[in-house]
């Protein structure tokens, strides 16, 4: 597992109250997680903090799985 | 006057805390243990503040901010991160008025009351959430006005703000719920300050026929409602708008 694989799944579990061993890559924040709209944002505003960036709304909308964060932090930094 | 504690170890930012409403407000927060930071348009007002709280033991500052004035806000907000910690309790005081009739009123006396008594209060709350949904608690106060939800001639642009303030209240305190954070207003009548002075007696004494209680509210009654609001007593309400008028409007 890539170091920012693990620092993503971890703050899911930490902002969403999940189990580690139920956050699959796949899984959806709102459909597997329980995640309501309010946690989304509060899980997109961890990610920022987490990796010192900032996820414009447009982008953070299609942040909706633990794939698609890992999958846009690789995307978008150094 | 309390002496019980009930707001320790908060921090309370106060907008519009130089005199009136705001300046007792801030010293009854202050009062009951809380560390408060008021502010003031101008840095004289924020001088004045500083001295109020040292003269009556209050930990807190004053400092200067313009509400309207976006990289202000942010700054005073770091500022306060860095001395005193994150914000708990937000107080939206800061209010001008621009009274005149509709037919005579400019967009000016429009666009400056709106963007002073309610774009603020959208400005403020935003700033301060980040740190509230991640404590899992907070209290965002307004200071609203009887003439939001009875109307008064001459304040049309007033009002709105007034009224605005009653439905962005309601909808945040939907949003944030969840997060324990608490959303209210409270909606002064008339009361004794610099505003009310200028009246003419003529004027006052037919406000006061409306009112059953037959006098001016104190500065003093609405800050108490504040800090009630503010405090662990008031931890199941939200959305509300607690009236503070005499009995003038009855909600």
């Amino acid at each position: 597992m890539s170091d920012i694989e693990q620092r993503v799944r971890k703050i899911v579990c930490e902002q969403l109250g999940a189990n580690e061993a139920d956050v699959k890559n796949a899984s959806s924040f709102v459909d597997d997680l329980g995640a309501d709209s309010l946690d989304t944002v509060e899980l997109v505003m961890a990610l920022e903090e987490e990796f010192d960036c900032e996820i414009p709304d447009d982008e953070a909308e299609k942040i909706t799985t633990v794939q698609q964060a890992i999958d846009y932090v690789n995307a978008n930094l150094k | 006057m309390s002496n019980i504690q009930l707001l320790n170890g908060q921090i309370a930012l106060v907008t519009g805390a130089s005199r009136g409403i705001g300046a007792a407000i801030a010293a009854e927060l202050g009062q009951q243990g809380a560390t408060v930071i008021g502010t003031a348009t101008s840095a004289s007002g924020a001088e004045s503040i500083q001295s109020n709280f040292k003269q009556a033991g209050i930990k807190g500052v004053g400092m200067a901010l313009d509400v309207n004035d976006i990289t202000q806000v942010e700054f005073v907000l770091k500022e306060i991160a860095a001395q005193f910690g994150d914000i708990s309790i937000l107080v939206n005081n800061a209010g001008i008025t621009r009274d005149t009739l509709l037919m005579r009123m400019s967009d000016e006396d429009w666009d400056a009351v709106i963007s002073t008594n309610l774009k603020s209060v959208f400005r403020m709350s935003q700033a301060v959430l980040r740190p509230m949904m991640k404590a899992r608690t907070g209290r965002i106060i307004s200071i609203s006005s009887v003439v939001g939800h009875m109307g008064n001639a001459g304040q049309t642009n007033y009002a709105a703000a007034k009224a605005g303030m009653s439905g962005f209240t309601k909808s945040l305190a939907s949003e944030v719920g969840s997060r324990n954070i608490t959303v209210n207003c409270v909606a002064p009548g008339f009361i004794e300050t610099d505003m009310t002075a200028e009246l003419p007696e003529t004027i006052k004494t037919k406000m006061l026929e409306r009112v059953p209680l037959g006098r001016l509210g104190n500065v003093k009654e609405i800050a108490s409602t504040v800090a009630f609001l503010a405090s662990p007593n008031a931890a199941y309400i939200s959305g509300e708008t607690i009236h503070v008028n005499g009995g003038m409007y009855m909600a």
